[in-house]
């Protein structure tokens, strides 16, 4: 057994589970049959329903434009999130108290607000403010208030990547005689970036889910916005839903294992590669320096308030 | 200079965007400890739900979520909440669900991170005098596993908070949602952005503050 909460089970023990499994699957039936009956009485198993999606027609028009619109939003945010994150991540570094105090600003602020409000303001600004044409609008709206968020969270992890490195790094550039610049982008920032590596690929995780945000609230042709035309064209509500959520499962779940996959990987090479960090600092993630405040929600680490804590195990 | 704000009720918004926080927060952490429980019971068929409703929940967007309790629970399978006429009603209760459902998953990680930092030489003496499973749980681990993970627990609570606009989308009344009805009618964009800035700094900041302190102080130290 690998848990440390029981022993390998006895023969009461197992009888004991044998009867939870029983009671907790029959539950869990009877749950999934009031489902399936429920939609049965509706109509929504009906092969109708279900058939748009086995042509070609339902793909070609509603889904796949609208994942590429997804990938899309999410891509060019990522883009430009990075460098953006990266430099405020820095400048709270500074040893300038001024820079410090503006980035920390800049960072906190746009942290604690939600990226929805962030997309409606920005799209009420290109209105009145530019000339982007309305068939554009949403798009740059959607990744404006992604990317001010997103920058923000990406900050914390790279902040928290430089921190996490040995002090010797430092005082070995400075004893070599390298200028504080050169120390951040010859030294620090490369191996700060590989180490927190799985953690930004983590936060495209949260981003793509914030780009359905555009779709209800701001007209972006996104999938979620993408399944409403199709169910109305085809009125299968439930089928639509069910084919969407699975798409975006399974898109996160590609980036999920990415991210470990990566992180299995720098980890196994820590002797090999740049990657210098102890064990601890290996372990931060994006939800412990500060992931966890987007629509993603992901919880764990530390609070968001003291990064350099170390995560607990 | 803030007189654009007559005629709108921000207050009563964001009083809306407090009832959400509060009604999932107290879901998500009952549901979560649920689950949490159920991902590291002996039961292989419990242990197997957590997780797959753990990795399903966390990859889908809360907004699909959200958007599904309205259109999919509420128009086809037909939950009311109790509220069958009252539409105001339903859509409140419905994304206190959503929310609840969504964050529950991200309570459960947290929660069985916190299990881990108790040392198994504690679960193991408790299970030497004789506990049960359910008594080294109670008593034993997850008392010392909430003081740890207090400070997890405030990151969920706060991104609970900012993911409460996603309710506008059907129609709850709340701080995104007035914000969308005031900048599309009144000209100050800048200073309405501003003043609903203001109001979840102000929501998040303290809860932030207030509950990092407390989990340094409730650490258990080891």
């Amino acid at each position: 057994m690998t848990s440390v909460l029981y022993d390998t089970p006895g023969p009461r023990a197992k009888r004991r589970n044998v009867i939870f499994s029983v009671v907790f699957f029959v539950l869990l039936a009877l749950f999934l049959w009031w489902i399936w009956k429920t939609m049965d009485d509706k109509g929504q198993l009906k092969w109708d329903l279900w058939e748009p999606f086995t042509t070609s027609q339902a793909w070609t028009t509603y889904l796949l434009p609208g994942l590429a619109n997804t990938l899309k939003a999410a891509a060019i945010s990522m883009v430009i999130a990075l460098p953006l994150g990266a430099f405020f991540g820095i400048a709270r570094l500074s040893d300038h108290r001024w820079v410090r105090g503006a980035a920390s600003t800049v960072v906190e602020f746009f942290r604690s607000i939600p990226v929805l409000l962030l997309m409606l303001f920005a799209n009420e600004f290109y209105v009145r403010s530019t000339d982007i044409g309305s068939e554009e609008r949403p798009l740059y709206a959607v990744v404006t208030g992604l990317v001010l968020y997103n920058a923000s969270v990406l900050a914390e992890i790279v902040r928290a990547g430089i921190l996490s490195l040995p002090k010797g790094q430092s005082e070995a550039a400075m004893a070599v005689g390298l200028r504080k610049g050169q120390t951040m982008t010859n030294i620090l920032l490369p191996q700060a970036v590989t180490a927190m590596l799985p953690a930004i690929v983590s936060q495209l995780v949260v981003i793509v889910k914030d780009t359905a945000l555009g779709g209800v609230m701001l007209g972006f042709t996104e999938l979620l916005n993408s399944r409403s035309t199709l169910a109305a064209n085809y009125a299968n509500v439930i089928p639509s839903f069910i084919v969407v959520a699975v798409i975006f499962i399974i898109v996160n779940f590609i980036l999920t294992s990415f991210a470990s996959w990566l992180e299995g990987r720098l980890r196994r090479s820590k002797k090999g590669t740049g990657v210098v960090l102890g064990e601890d600092a290996v372990e931060i993630n994006p939800a412990a320096v500060g992931g966890g405040f987007g629509t993603g929600g992901e919880g764990g680490g530390p609070s968001g308030f003291t990064f350099t804590d170390k995560p607990p195990r | 200079m803030f007189d654009f704000l007559e005629g709108y009720d921000v207050l009563g918004a964001f009083w809306m965007t407090v009832k959400l926080t509060a009604l999932s927060a107290l879901g998500s952490l009952v549901l979560g400890t649920l689950l949490a429980a159920m991902r590291v019971s002996p039961v292989p068929l419990m242990r197997g739900f957590g997780t797959a409703y753990v990795n399903i929940v966390r990859n889908i967007p809360l907004t699909v979520i959200i958007v599904f309790a309205s259109l999919g629970l509420a128009d086809i399978f037909g939950v009311t909440m109790g509220a069958p006429d009252d539409f105001k009603v339903q859509g409140f209760r419905l994304a206190v669900l959503g929310l609840a459902g969504y964050h529950a998953a991200f309570v459960c990680e947290a929660l069985r991170s916190g299990i881990n930092t108790v040392p198994p030489g504690q679960a193991e003496a408790a299970r030497a005098i004789g506990l049960s499973f359910s008594q080294v749980l109670r008593l034993i681990v997850l008392p010392q596993a909430f003081r740890s993970v207090i400070g997890p627990l405030a990151n969920v609570l706060i991104a609970l908070t900012k993911n409460t606009t996603v309710a506008a989308a059907i129609g709850v009344a709340e701080a995104a949602y007035l914000m969308k009805e005031m900048i599309e009618n009144e000209a100050q964009t800048i200073a309405i952005g501003a003043v609903f800035a203001f109001g979840f700094v102000v929501l998040t900041l303290p809860t932030g503050l207030l509950l990092g302190w407390l989990s340094k102080r409730l650490a258990v130290k080891r």
